[in-house]
């Protein structure tokens, strides 16, 4: 379809807090964190926001593809948890860069990193002239934590990931599904001051139900894979990598035994960083790619899924 | 056949012998958590062509063989 990647990177701040740590916080343990959510340490930022992770994975990513900032002719970003509803991220790390290109954000929570490719690879269609554009995930979601919430404040951490891509033929398929509705996951915004408004403040963290979104993640990563598979005529011997979302060891793991994957063939980074929302996927591209296990012309599997709901899942050549 | 299935996948869930689960033995009994209960609802529902919604009150392999064969009609 319409591009390449030509660099990728992170930035995740440098306090890392281990699953002792939590369990001073809230009643919990590394047992039941380790066996339950497969995280044995996450990092929360002290020092940055949102916008300011996403900078320096943008940063990063833009020195691996060794291009200079001026050539980008769009940024696409998303989070759940900027400091700022307006601007938009992408609009600051435009700031941040000292570029004068398009910006702006896609919102689809864990799977927004999946939307931002589609949103690129529409663009590098409609506009013939865009050679490069850049895509960042970023996240400071311990602010949007409950840190009361023994459920889930141990499962996510903070951090950024991001991407340059170049039109190219590298973007193969993807697949992507909404089932609107707020009643398995949620975060909620503060309802403000309006003394004429009547509606319940609903406390404005993240709320997951934890078996619905397992089921559906389990569900959605089992078919987003199969119909990539299928309809690009494929097996999974010819797939070298699956770089899903690190939402939770045991969504991955479980979904790999039904479709009959090895376990192996899932990238995971997910005890290290918990999960990063829609920074999970470009932070653990970043990794693989960075591991060498990754050869140009391998196919590679991305899969995500979370709020809206939305799940999507993409096939790229690297 | 619905609880000898069921049976199964929870031996294989906690490395349990089979010939220990009995339609009495609760879930609670075998350490295993809401998130074992979910894999084991969504393998039934493949399994039997079911949707099956876990609940609290379904916590024995007794009234979880019921709820299934109840749901197959």
């Amino acid at each position: 379809m319409s591009f390449r990647i030509i660099g990728t990177g992170m930035h995740v701040p440098s306090k890392v807090v281990t699953n002792d740590d939590l369990a001073q916080i809230v009643d919990t343990n590394d047992e039941w964190i380790s066996k339950r959510v497969g995280v044995k340490e996450r990092r929360f930022s002290e020092d940055e926001f949102a916008s300011e992770l996403g900078l320096k994975a943008a940063q990063n990513a833009i020195a691996d593809a060794g291009i200079n900032p001026e050539e980008i002719d769009a940024i696409f970003a998303a989070t759940v948890s900027g400091e700022t509803s307006s601007p938009s991220m992408a609009c600051m790390i435009q700031h941040g860069l000292g570029v004068s290109c398009m910006a702006m954000d896609v919102s689809a929570a864990c799977s927004a990193f999946l939307f931002l490719l589609e949103t690129a690879a529409a663009f590098f269609a409609l506009h013939q002239e865009y050679k490069k554009i850049l895509v960042v995930g970023t996240e400071r979601i311990s602010g949007i934590l409950d840190f009361t919430d023994r459920s889930t404040c141990v499962i996510f951490g903070d951090g950024a990931g991001a991407a340059v891509l170049e039109r190219g033929e590298n973007y193969l398929d993807s697949v992507m599904t909404v089932k609107g509705g707020d009643d398995v996951i949620k975060i909620a915004h503060y309802n403000g001051n309006s003394p004429y408004f009547k509606k319940e403040q609903v406390s404005p963290y993240i709320h997951m139900q934890g078996q619905e979104t397992f089921k559906y993640a389990v569900t959605s990563i089992s078919q987003d894979i199969t119909t990539l598979l299928e309809r690009n005529h494929l097996t999974i011997d010819d797939i070298a990598w699956i770089v899903p979302h690190q939402a939770n060891k045991r969504i991955i793991d479980f979904a790999a035994k039904r479709l009959g994957i090895a376990k192996e063939k899932f990238f995971c980074n997910i005890e290290k960083y918990g999960n990063t929302s829609s920074a999970s996927v470009p932070i653990a591209l970043d990794e693989l790619a960075k591991s060498g296990n990754l050869k140009r012309g391998d196919k590679i599997i991305l899969c995500a899924f979370g709020g809206g709901l939305s799940n999507a899942a993409c096939l790229i050549e690297w | 056949m619905v609880q000898e299935k069921i049976i199964e996948l929870l031996a294989e869930a906690t490395d349990t012998d089979a010939a220990e689960i009995t339609a009495d033995t609760a879930f609670a009994d075998l350490g295993i958590d809401s998130l074992d209960l979910t894999e084991m609802a969504m393998q039934l529902e493949e399994e039997f062509d079911i949707e099956l919604e876990m609940k609290p009150e379904i916590n024995t392999v007794g009234k979880l063989t019921e709820v299934v064969e109840s749901l197959r009609g």
